[in-house]
């Protein structure tokens, strides 16, 4: 097989002599992993096939891979009950807005807090930080949230409380620091501003950092439900993961996404809309996460272990 | 650049009185303003909230009009025994949790730095990758659709096999084994990263003279690749330990939340407090418990940065 000539013309350049115990673990390894690695997408593999089932054949049969008989009906009702795009439509500008305004904020803020001449940054760090040390806990949020900002049932209500983390402002801090600090300096002696050092010679510096930061952020608002469902239940138009929610969750919703004339409630397939409605809000995630993922690995390896 | 400039740089404004650093500052500080703002008012901002806990909350009222009950509303959780229920469940799952979690992570990036073809570990890295990208609305739905008794995938399969269909959904013994399965189903992927990171950074010369003297694959494993990983390991679980109050709250909830015949065996602190505000609106309650667990959470970071800064005091939090 291809994979075994790979091995080998590896293992000759590296002149060492393998034990048979090297192509056992090896064995163990390329089975394990195989194993491992088709468990972790078989339940979406599951969720596609049978999105594209009838739903006869669903009450009957099953959950299935490989659809009986191949039809796009659940789809195209939830396509034509239309409310699925104002969703995506509040999704994407949460998710534009939030990563946008928070990704500048941490960069700013993370940046200022690795200048080794602010005096502050001790004291600013600890105050950030100490937020991920102690909390007040979900009821006085949820009383404060509510009573005092009076933000139920208000976009704002997600889209805020996301902008930001203490956890990304340190990521953002450890990708500052390894944007060399005589770049400030030679900004300085140039007679710039730190605002002006921080747009147009660290932002440019920052790429790696800004993009593993906003796809964090961009992350958290796509999949976004918490919040939702703390403060958006009476809304009409609802984020993408909170609709699959109230869908999975509750008949009604189910019956209101998609246009009552098309179908009537009796014969309403229930299980294949289910499924058609999580392929749809998550597909842009399975589509564009094999290419973005590096990042992310990026930021577990710099933000993992030091704060 | 700096180097062939002539100038002196501009001396650190770090001496001088109080008022000449802020000055000098200002614009630094300026620019963490947004972010100071935005703690205060949403995680400063609700600690004075907290009092809840200390009274019988009326709506009317508000928080600081309710009658004082001291600490009744903390009594009232204790004595039932449901608090201690809360606390053990959290603490066992997370014990299991950061135990396995960590031992899958470890194997894992082991046995793929053993797989030598580049395209086979870049696609089974990022097919193992896919659960961390995904809502926990979904995960609750893939597993739904992997276990109900009528349409779910195992019992096409055992109906395959002419077994009788489990009820799964039916009782709640199950559940700490599910839970846990796809906690682990979830968190692999992501937690192997580090680990394979501290593999790759083995000086290979090391590995390989090893190899030389006669090492096979265990002794290799054994000797050279789990020393290497120890810190990591060590500072990884230690600071699992100190959030060993807080749940995986996502999972368990879109899992099991809205059933309660499944989360009396796994109910959690922060299941408890999600019903009792959302779904009870007893603010009173669930703040008391919430402070509670808050307040363990904190002691247990602070005694774990503690014992870190002995052992490695790089990794230390603060």
């Amino acid at each position: 097989m291809a994979k075994h000539r790979d091995d080998d013309m590896l293992d000759s350049v590296s002149k060492v002599k393998l034990t048979a115990s090297d192509y056992v673990i090896r064995g163990i390894g390329y089975v394990f992993i195989s194993l491992f690695a088709i468990a972790c997408i078989l339940p979406f593999l599951i969720i596609l096939g049978t999105s594209f089932e009838t739903e006869d054949n669903i009450i009957t049969y099953g959950v299935t891979l490989f659809p009986r008989s191949f039809t796009t009906a659940a789809y195209e009702l939830v396509i034509k009950g239309g409310t699925i795009w104002s969703s995506y439509l509040l999704t994407i500008i949460l998710t534009l807005i939030g990563t946008g305004i928070g990704l500048f904020i941490c960069a700013m803020t993370g940046y200022a807090l690795q200048r080794r001449d602010f005096p502050f940054r001790n004291a600013i760090s600890f105050f950030i930080y100490f937020t991920s040390l102690f909390q007040a806990g979900l009821a006085p949020y949820y009383l404060l949230m509510t009573q005092t900002y009076h933000l139920n049932n208000s976009y704002l209500a997600v889209l805020l409380p996301l902008m930001i983390s203490s956890w990304l402002i340190i990521l953002m801090k450890n990708f500052a620091k390894s944007v060399p600090h005589e770049l400030t300096e030679s900004g300085k002696i140039d007679g710039a501003g730190d605002f002006k050092i921080f747009m147009s010679i660290v932002l440019p510096m920052l790429k790696p950092g800004l993009a593993t930061v906003g796809l964090f952020l961009a992350l958290g608002y796509w999949n976004e439900w918490y919040q939702s469902s703390l403060f958006l239940q009476n809304m009409d138009v609802l984020p993408l993961q909170y609709r699959l929610y109230k869908i999975v969750n509750e008949a009604q919703s189910l019956k209101n996404s998609v246009a009552a004339q098309y179908v009537t409630v009796s014969n309403l397939p229930t299980e294949s809309l289910k499924m058609a409605t999580a392929m749809m809000t998550t597909g842009p995630i399975i589509f564009l996460y094999p290419f973005v993922q590096r990042y992310f690995i990026g930021g577990i390896t710099v933000g993992a272990v030091k704060g | 650049m700096t180097a062939i400039n002539p100038k002196k740089p501009v001396p650190y404004s770090v001496s001088g009185s109080l008022r000449k650093k802020l000055w000098n500052s200002k614009t630094l500080i300026l620019m963490c303003v947004p972010a100071i703002i935005y703690f205060i008012a949403f995680s400063y901002a609700p600690l004075p909230g907290i009092y809840v806990a200390f009274v019988n909350y009326n709506y009317r009222k508000g928080i600081f009009g309710s009658p004082f009950v001291g600490l009744k509303n903390f009594d009232f959780v204790a004595k039932s025994g449901k608090l201690w229920m809360l606390t053990k469940n959290t603490i066992l799952f997370n014990l299991v949790f950061l135990l396995l979690d960590n031992a899958l992570a470890v194997i894992v990036a082991i046995l793929m730095k053993e797989i030598q073809s580049k395209s086979f570990r870049k696609v089974s890295q990022t097919m193992m990758f896919l659960p961390y990208f995904i809502s926990q609305v979904l995960v609750g739905l893939l597993v739904f659709s992997l276990l109900n008794s009528d349409t779910g995938f195992l019992n096409v399969i055992l109906k395959g096999l002419g077994a009788e269909p489990l009820r799964l959904y039916k009782t709640g013994e199950p559940w700490p084994f599910i839970i846990t399965l796809v906690h682990l189903w979830q968190k692999t992927g992501y937690n192997s990263v580090v680990y394979f990171a501290a593999i790759m950074g083995i000086d290979a010369a090391v590995i390989e003279a090893s190899m030389i003297d006669g090492a096979n694959g265990w002794q290799k494993i054994r000797y050279i690749i789990l020393p290497s990983l120890r810190p990591t390991i060590v500072i990884l679980l230690l600071f699992a330990l100190g959030g060993i109050v807080k749940g995986d709250f996502g999972l368990f909830w879109n899992l099991v939340g809205r059933n309660p015949t499944l989360y009396q065996k796994v109910d959690i602190i922060e299941m408890f407090v999600y019903r009792a505000t959302v779904s009870d609106f007893n603010f009173s309650t669930a703040s008391a418990v919430g402070l509670y667990q808050s307040l363990i959470g904190f002691i247990l970071v602070l005694s774990v940065n503690t014992i870190v800064k002995k052992i490695e005091p790089d990794y230390s939090l603060f």
